[in-house]
Formats: C-alpha cells, structure tokens, sequence
C-alpha cells in the first residue's frame, strides 16, 4: 500500500478517498512521506522567498528618495552630482551609459556568439566541437574583475595610443570587455536553438540543390530564430547587469556619450564606486538604491522576455 | 562564407587564451613561496596573498554548505514530487529569474539584509549567506539536471520492492545522481569564487590585520584584493606585478575548478 501512494506521484492514479475509507488503512509511514513533501515544498519556496526579500529591501531603501527627488528629475535629470550642494540626482546619464554599453556590446557580441555556434552545430568537425565547447565555458567562468584588469591594463593603453583617444578607459574597451563576457552565454543557448532544428529541415534544403551555406543561412538559421532571440536577450541582461567590467574599464565620467570613444558611467558602476561614500539611509544612498531598483527592473524584463520567446518556441515545436 | 564562422569561433578561442597566457606570462614571476604564505607588507606593495586565499576559500565553501543542501533539496522537489505542478512552476520561474538578477543587486541585497537588518555587519557570515543565495540557482539547475539523466527504471524497481518514496529519494535516486551533483556543486564554487561586486559590500576589506578568528569578522578576498589593488593602492605602479601574481591565483583556482567539472562530467557522460 505504501509504496502504491509512492507511486502516485509517478503515475497518476484514481486514488480516491471512498477506496481508502472501505479498506480503513493508513499506509505504514504515510504521515511521514507527506511531512517530508511539506518540508521539501517549504525549501522550495526558499528561492521564491529571497526572490521576494531581494525586491521588498530594494524597493524599501530605494523608494524613499522620490520624497525628495520627483521621479521625472530623478529619471530624466541630466545631471548626477550627487555630493554637490545642492545635490543633484539624475540618473539620465547612467541610463544612456547603461543601454550605450550593451548596445555597443550586444552589436559585437551577438554576430560573434550567433556565428560561432552556427560553426559548432553546421560545420565543426566532431573532436574540434569536443575541444571548442568546453572552452567556451571556460571563457564564461573568467571573473570578472580579471576582465576588468585585462581591460585597463591591456586594451586601455593600446587603445590609448592606436586610436589617439584621451583615455583608453572608455564606452568601446568596456563594450568589447562585456561582448567577451556575454559571447559564451549568446552561444550557449543559440547552439540549442540550432541543434534543436531537425535534420529533415536541412536534407530538405540541401536535395533542392541549395549549398551548405544556403542552407545554413536561409533555413537552419530562421528556423532556430526565436531560440537566438533568446540568447541575445540572456546575453544583453548579462551586459546590462555586469558591474566589476564597467567600474575598472568605462571611465567613470558621469555625461551622456556623443562618441564611442567618451568614459562613461553606467548605473552597475555608479552603485559600486560611490555606496562606500553614502552616508547610511541619506539621500544618496537612496538614490543608489534607486538605480539598483531600475537594474533590477531592466534584467527582470529582459529576462522575462527571453523567457517568453523560449516558452513560445517550445510550443510551436511541439 | 564559412570561413566567416570559423574566424568568429577562432575569435573566441583567441580571447580567453590571450587573457590566460597574457596573465601567466606577467604573473608567473610574482609567484613564489613567500607570496602564498605571507600576509601583504609595508602598505601593501610587498608580501603575499595568504589571508586573500584563505577569505576567498571560506567565503566558497561558506557559501557552498549553505547553498548545496538548500539547492539539493528544492531540485529533489522540484524534479521528484512536483514535476508540473502549478506550485513548480512558479518556483521554476523564481529560480531563472535569480539567476539573472545582476550581481551588484545581489550585493545591495546582502548588505541592506544580511548586513544591516540581520546585524551580521560587514563580515564573513553576511559574505557568505548572500553568496548562498547567488549560488542557489547554480545548485538547482545542475542538481535537476543531474536528478533527470537517473533513469526511471530505477526508480520504478525499488517501488515495486515496496520502498517508500523518500527511501527510493535517498537510497536510489540520490546516489546515483551524485557524480552529478557534485559537478554542479564545483561550477557553484567557482561561481562563489570569482564573484567580486557581492563581497565588495558585504564581507571584504582591502587589509585586516586580525586574519580571521570569527566569522562576524570582515575577510580579505582575491577578487577584492585585485581590484582594490589596480584601482585604489598605494602605489598602483609598484604593485603591478602582485596584480598579476593575485589575477594569476584567481583565475587558476576558478578555471581549474571549472575545468575539474568539465572533465568529470564528460567522463559521466561517457560511462552512460
């Protein structure tokens, strides 16, 4: 009987309660097997909890600086001098490094991690795929702040003097920075999409007399389309989000970028640099919590998206 | 035309073995006996890593007994009781989503919760709960993962003998998924390891002399030490070669662990 209600859970039986009334037995350790479920569920739930604790202490120490600040200053306010007198609090640069450094990451990253997994799953020979693939999670298990390091001591000078640019510490180096970081996690899962596309698709394409490129392009690649989409979703919320890159290598400076060449100063940087100085629940600190709520927002949304675009993939698959 | 994917991939290649060999090549000659075992000297421009190595470990493994028991049992949940219950997948949902939550966000968290509102202070404790709750993610995803790949036969066999579901859990589902997990827990380790922006604000300090005797007590760590060294030190020429010799030692102890984890689960992979 025991192991029947075990059972259960695999293979959905009628396990109705008039056949247990008229046969009056409690399963030996039946009460325990349910206490143990209830614990299991109750540990769970944990990952929902400090889901729910990250956004609740977020929104606590964040929210109070729109008493003092009115949320179109705070997010549309050009300038962020936050230890001035009087001191201002627009976060509109930060923004505009933000989306300028993963845009400017996303362009170099995506066509690298697209095409580096189309050349895993179309053309790589079998023990090269073998050796290629754990390196590229390799590549993604670097440290950032070992990134950050690279960045200013390598890439900066030679920017520095290749380009004649006044600092090499700027909106390019920390979008070439980030593109390595985000290369690994675009074609991770754009390799999925392009696996899970069916070997009929392309004997299809390739008996019509198209080439392998042709084929690879104009079928594999639109069939796998929404699974990319998801992994350019992923790999921008990894840009977005990514703090040690930006704070060692954008620059730093606080202006809204003209060039691809201008320090900025995206918001995971802004938090970082200046919480050390923020004096304890003062406006500023606020108003960095702030910027943690709007970075919060960002990936959640990115994330849901990429989310969405799997879930639909999935069914029209089905 | 192919060629064009073949340079993408060689890029890529190209990138991390430059990072490594460029770091090997400039930190091979700070390494030495001294700079394992000595503490930072004389402003921190000479001396060693010793008390960085030790707070980046107890940070890890902190991190990793709160995290693994944590993950193994929501990932047993997950793949062994619920499946597709509407309960799962609200939790499936909560765990991508902590997954993608930035770090730095992880660290606002720690220190406004752990820190502050629990009153652990800026010490190895708080360091280590918020990287618990970073790595959770890590540990749920491989755990399932690895709970799946155990075939049902084999659960199904010690039914039929009459186990109960918790006993065939413990007994037959958990040992043989442990090569598995345990993959799973070395990738949360490194994960642990590299991180930087969560300990910045929760358990790190550039220099304490005490070295750790509570774990209400702030630690050094690599990736703090690296940072704070190339931005902030004393002399930021002069210590140049301890960068490196630091970087070195971060990215050997986390590539190794990852490459550890590649390697057994490749093994696994082919014994199936």
């Amino acid at each position: 009987m025991s192991a029947h209600s075990a059972l259960g859970d695999f293979y959905p039986t009628d396990d109705s309660g008039a056949a247990k009334e008229s046969l009056n037995i409690t399963p030996p350790g039946f009460s325990r097997e349910k206490l143990i479920r209830w614990i299991l569920a109750g540990i769970a739930g944990c990952s929902l909890l400090f889901l729910a604790l990250i956004m609740i202490f977020l929104f606590m120490e964040g929210l109070p600086i729109f008493a003092s600040v009115a949320p179109a200053d705070f997010f549309l306010g050009r300038g962020w001098y936050p230890t001035f007198d009087p001191p201002e609090f627009g976060i509109l640069p930060l923004l505009a490094g933000s989306l300028a450094v993963t845009l400017v990451s996303a362009a170099m990253a995506i066509p690298l991690g697209v095409m580096t997994a189309a050349w895993l799953t179309e053309i790589a020979p079998a023990f090269l795929r073998r050796l290629c693939k754990p390196l590229i999670e390799l590549l993604a298990a670097l440290p950032s702040v070992v990134i950050g390091f690279f960045g200013m001591v390598v890439v900066a000078p030679f920017l520095q003097e290749w380009l004649d640019v006044d600092t090499g510490l700027n909106l390019f180096n920390a979008g070439l920075m980030l593109a390595f970081m985000s290369v690994p996690t675009i074609c991770s899962v754009a390799e999925d999409a392009l696996y899970a596309v069916p070997m009929s698709l392309r004997e299809a394409s390739l008996a019509l007399g198209a080439t392998r490129w042709q084929t690879t392009y104009k079928v594999v690649v639109p069939a796998a389309f929404s699974g990319i989409g998801t992994a350019c979703m992923l790999g921008m919320s990894r840009s977005i989000g990514e703090t040690m890159v930006v704070l060692m290598v954008a620059g730093g400076a606080g202006i809204i970028p003209t060039s691809l060449f201008d320090p900025i100063r995206p918001m995971p940087a802004s938090i970082a640099a200046e919480m050390a100085e923020a004096s304890f629940r003062g406006e500023h600190y606020h108003a960095l919590f702030a910027i943690g709520m709007v970075l919060f927002v960002f990936t959640l949304a990115f994330n849901i998206i990429a989310q969405r675009i799997s879930e639909k993939n999935r069914r029209s698959l089905d | 035309m192919f060629t064009l994917l073949r340079l993408a991939a060689v890029v890529n290649m190209a990138a991390l073995l430059a990072v490594v060999a460029f770091l090997v090549w400039n930190g091979a000659g700070a390494l030495g006996w001294e700079f394992f075992t000595e503490p930072p000297r004389n402003a921190m421009t000479e001396g060693g890593i010793w008390p960085c190595i030790v707070g980046t470990v107890l940070l890890a493994l902190g991190a990793l007994l709160v995290s693994f028991p944590l993950g193994v049992a929501s990932a047993v949940y997950l793949h062994e009781y619920a499946r597709s219950s509407r309960f799962a997948r609200y939790i499936r949902l909560g765990v991508n989503n902590l997954a993608g939550v930035p770090s730095i966000v992880f660290g606002l968290f720690g220190m406004s919760f752990f820190v502050i509102a629990c009153g652990f202070g800026i010490s190895l404790l708080s360091g280590v709960l918020t990287l618990a709750v970073l790595t959770l993610p890590v540990v749920i995803s491989t755990t399932e993962e690895a709970l799946r790949q155990v075939p049902m036969t084999f659960r199904e066999a010690s039914f039929a003998l009459g186990a109960t579901q918790s006993q065939t859990i413990v007994r037959v589902v958990l040992p043989a998924a442990l090569p598995g997990m345990l993959t799973g827990a070395i990738l949360g380790l490194a994960r642990a390891a590299g991180e930087t922006a969560v300990i910045m604000f929760t358990a790190a300090v550039f220099f304490s002399k005490a070295g750790v005797d509570s774990i209400f007590r702030p630690v050094m760590a690599l990736p703090n030490h690296i940072y704070v060294l190339a931005t902030s030190g004393a002399d930021i020429e002069k210590t140049l070669p301890l960068q490196y010799g630091t970087a070195l030692v971060l990215v050997a102890l986390v590539l190794g662990m990852n490459l550890a984890a590649i390697i057994a689960r490749d093994r696994l992979q082919r014994r199936r």
